[in-house]
């Protein structure tokens, strides 16, 4: 029973007001492997991992945990950190202004008596970064690393404190590809290794690459377990079994292509960091016609988002050296984002949570604040009329929530994201620029947005798409930009896009 | 248990009298979910009807004599319009600590003015409002346009507004006011009407039958539109209950000025500027822009709010509105000090936050504001019938101030 599965979690129930969130889980996780665990947003992997890792504790659940064989009562993180359990959560949880070796030894630092002895803690931190392959000088703050790297770091911490389990949350929706690999590849070490690892992950090729087991939750429920070795882990049943239907294409086709004028033109912009001087934008052109879904590649850091809020009324006022952009054919210069919002274009942010919604406030607050204008009558706003709009987005966008008065802090990623399109669209633009409209998000809802994005360019919306995600990009574009360094180093018609090209274009200097 | 004329049988009798029970049972346990989750909202009435309740024991029935209730509205106007003021300015995460000594100079320059220089009372109140609002710009701007956070903004204008109210009544001292017009602001009363010549003041009763009504009306029409859009409400039992409890307490309150001297003005005018934030806050565009940037700046300022513009606002707003306490202060004392204005904004900060302002932003309502007013007024006035030092009433209001916020900070963790 127990020496094959360092993890049983048996019969677990987690429930809140109003939602059964695990309803009779069980799962087991074999000594030494590489375990995926999968499903679509609010199907319970991360309530699970909460429940694993005490941050739902002992009692706030039914069921049983297993860990080594022994039934668990974690009252804490600390108490499963103790037994050699650490969760890697995708907000990374380290401190930017301290150093590497101090975010690594943070709360178990290495003491001589009652000092801490930071020799030591040099030393050893030099050791776990060797063993997660990260070459950079212990010294550094922690902000002066990559999204990739921090992540390292947290590895570096969790093997600190001699996990045995260690779980990943999402780990590479956050990172380029380099990284993304980088991270596989190391996890197949600490495989090797004997450390056990359990992934949450939407990214179903790497799912598929990676794993030794798939686990795949619905709604709350177990659904099957899937071994690499024996069974169909192709990503179509993979994604069967998460949806319970089957998905024809990942990425709706669109069949009749109505593309007209330009819509959207931006030349020459050039843009400097206040702060720093550091040029973040080298002469960018590029352009949108209606009814045309456009792509903008690229890795982190290559300037993609900045490109989208300099244009957006450059709310975080970066120096614009140069540059024109024209918007239905008139010239424009928008001083804030809501010249910009008046004049038919609209922004969704890449950070949802950070700038993209006010997340105290309900769904129909969120859905119509960018044009409240459309709802005042006289002086008070019609309340009536924003609950119908809410409604109407709320249906055609099919966002999942019980009222459009719920919190929208309280909603899946996912139905979140739906939110900020709603508001979007509320705003009736003639350009939508999406900033990686799909991440973090389980395939269902990917495709609803996709499905979104055609009927919009179909009546006339011209999109432009920032995305990492190089299959999402080549799957919807018309024609796609890519970006490196502040550059646009090329343009591809989508006939002619290959990955290969592209990459070699975003990783041109 | 039935009767001999009983049309059941007895076993009917007695399923009736247990479906009656589990009727009670359930809307007992709905009231208890009911307070277990609202329960920051509900704390402060609570907290309100608790502190009134344990000084009506305490100072043997005076506490709740007409006199007092009038004395106690007098002593709380200033504070409440403070209150609102500070409220919207909380809800951005700012603060004003310059607030007290705005309103301690606006009552002294409006006694100079009225006073020394012979200004009619209305243009002597116009030109300091005036100038409150240029304090308001003044603090505004800096907080906006160069970034300087309200906090240091503020403290330095409480240094520098403490000193200009020294350097205004250095000459003269004291200001004793004369004018019955500004006096009336906070001693007078609503006059009643002409031909009511007995011992109860009629204008107040109608005033509260009218109250009631509309109480009764909006909670209603309220309720119907959450209905109509499948939104929770509470069930009939405790909808009915809390609106007959409601109207029961404001018909006892006017019932008791009504037969005292009627409704004092300083609630008029209070009533007034509380309805005119509060539609502003619930029913308008700037109300939503304030929520927004409240909870969340950056994503306000993408949505297309004018973040600096509706800062400004606030400071300007907050800054008028102290000339207008400062106004209601010195019309009580009929005279303007010297130390008019020290710590008013410990009281306004206290009474937004005890009426249910976030303290991580964002979540906020005037109305609430007005009730956490009363809490720490109320303190006060039963402490002084009571007379117990000043010093104790300092400790308790703070020790008060941190349970009220620390129950707050408590129910958001969840």
């Amino acid at each position: 029973m127990s020496d094959e599965y360092i993890l049983e979690m048996r019969n677990i129930v987690k429930e809140f007001p109003g939602v059964k969130a695990l309803n009779d889980v069980n799962f087991k996780v074999r000594r030494g492997e590489i375990h995926c665990l999968v499903g679509e947003n609010g199907a319970g992997k991360s309530t699970l991992m909460k429940v694993l890792s005490g941050v739902w504790k002992y009692g706030t659940y039914t069921g049983d945990i297993v860990f080594d064989g022994e039934v668990q009562q974690f009252k804490s993180i600390a108490d499963s950190e103790a037994k050699g359990i650490a969760i890697i959560y995708q907000e990374l949880a380290l401190f930017p202004e301290l150093s590497v070796y101090e975010n690594i030894f943070m709360g178990h630092e290495i003491m001589k008596g009652k000092q801490i002895d930071w020799n030591e803690t040099i030393v050893q931190s030099k050791e776990y970064l060797k063993k997660v392959r990260l070459d950079v000088n212990p010294a550094w703050p922690v902000k002066r690393l990559n999204t990739g790297k921090q992540q390292l770091v947290e590895i570096a911490k969790a093997l600190s404190k001699n996990c045995r389990l260690l779980i990943f949350d999402e780990p590479t929706s956050s990172l380029n590809e380099d990284d993304s690999e980088n991270l596989l590849n190391i996890m197949r070490e600490l495989r090797d290794q004997g450390i056990t690892c359990i992934m949450i992950s939407h990214k179903l090729r790497e799912v598929t690459a990676i794993a030794d087991t798939i686990t795949v939750l619905r709604d709350g429920s177990t659904i099957c377990s899937l071994d690499a070795k024996t069974d169909d882990i192709s990503e179509a049943n993979i994604i069967k079994n998460m949806v319970g239907r089957t998905i024809d294409d990942i990425y709706p086709k669109r069949l009749e292509k109505n593309v007209g004028n330009v819509m959207f033109e931006v030349r020459n912009l050039s843009a400097e960091d206040r702060a720093t001087g550091r040029q973040i934008l080298k002469d960018v052109s590029f352009n949108v016609r209606a009814g045309e879904i456009v792509g903008l590649q690229g890795l982190m850091g290559a300037g993609r988002t900045e490109c989208a809020l300099a244009v957006f009324g450059n709310p975080y006022k970066y120096k614009i050296t140069s540059g024109d952009v024209w918007l239905d054919g008139e010239p424009v210069k928008f001083k804030n984002p809501r010249q910009a919002i008046k004049k038919g274009l609209a922004y969704v942010s890449e950070d949802r949570k950070g700038n993209g919604l006010v997340l105290i406030q309900d769904v129909k607050y969120n859905t119509t604040i960018a044009n409240l204008e459309e709802l005042v009558n006289g002086v008070s706003i019609d309340e009536n009329k924003e609950i119908g709009v809410a409604n109407k987005y709320k249906k055609e966008i099919n966002v999942k929530t019980p009222t459009v008065a719920q919190k929208v802090g309280n909603l899946s990623g996912g139905n979140q994201q739906k939110v900020q399109i709603a508001k979007w669209l509320f705003s009736h633009p003639k350009v939508l620029i999406l900033d990686e409209p799909t991440r973090g998000i389980d395939v269902g809802a990917k495709f609803e947005i996709y499905s979104i994005m055609n009927d919009l360019v179909k009546k006339g919306m011209s999109i432009i798409m920032i995305s990492s995600e190089l299959p999402e990009v080549l799957g919807m574009s018309d024609r796609l930009y890519v970006m490196s360094e502040g550059k646009i180093t090329g343009q591809l018609d989508i006939e002619d896009a290959t990955e290969e090209k592209v990459m070699k274009m975003a990783i041109n200097a | 248990m039935g009767t001999v004329d009983s049309l059941l049988t007895p076993a009917e009798e007695k399923k009736k009298q247990g479906v009656g029970n589990s009727k009670t049972m359930a809307a007992f346990k709905e009231l208890i979910t009911l307070i277990k989750t609202n329960a920051s909202s509900y704390m402060m009435y609570f907290a309100l009807v608790v502190i009134m309740l344990v000084f009506q024991i305490w100072t043997k029935g005076v506490f709740f004599t007409a006199q007092n209730i009038t004395n106690l509205v007098n002593q709380a106007a200033y504070v409440a319009i403070l209150a609102i003021g500070m409220t919207i300015i909380l809800i951005l995460k700012h603060i004003d600590l310059s607030c007290g000594y705005v309103a301690g100079l606006s009552g002294a320059v409006a006694a100079i003015l009225m006073e020394k220089a012979g200004v009619n009372v209305w243009l002597s109140m116009l030109i300091v409002l005036l100038m409150a609002l240029a304090i308001g710009l003044y603090q505004g701007l800096l907080v906006t346009k160069l970034g300087i956070p309200a906090f240091i903004t503020t403290l330095a204008g409480m240094f520098i507004f403490r000193g200009l109210l020294s350097r205004a009544l250095a000459k003269t001292g004291t200001i004793i006011v004369t004018n019955e017009t500004f006096k009336g602001m906070c001693q007078g009363f609503i006059p009643d009407l002409p031909f009511n010549h007995s011992r109860i003041h009629l204008v107040t009763m109608i005033l509260a039958v009218i109250a009631v009504l509309a109480f009764i009306w909006f909670q209603c029409r309220s309720r119907a539109h959450k209905k109509k859009y499948d939104f929770p409400v509470a069930s009939t039992s405790i909808f009915v209950a809390g609106l007959f409890a409601v109207s029961a307490v404001i018909l006892a309150a006017a019932w008791m000025l009504a037969i005292n001297k009627g409704v004092p003005i300083s609630a008029v005018i209070v009533g007034v500027i509380l309805a005119g934030y509060a539609f502003m806050l619930s029913k308008t565009k700037l109300g939503r822009h304030i929520y927004g940037i409240g909870g969340n700046d950056q994503a306000a300022e993408l949505s297309g709010v004018d973040v600096k513009k509706v800062t400004l606002f606030a400071f300007c707003s907050m800054s008028v509105l102290a000339a207008v306490a400062g106004f209601l202060y010195t019309s009580r004392l009929s005279s303007a000090t010297p130390t008019a204005g020290l710590a008013f904004e410990m009281d306004a900060i206290a009474s937004s936050y005890i009426g249910g302002t976030a303290v991580s932003g964002g979540v906020g309502k005037v109305t609430n504001a007005i009730i956490g007013t009363f809490v720490i007024m109320s303190l006060t006035n039963g402490m002084n019938l009571m007379t117990i030092d000043i010093s104790y009433q300092y400790i308790v209001k703070g020790i008060i101030f941190i349970i009220a916020v620390a129950f707050d900070v408590k129910s958001r963790k969840k």
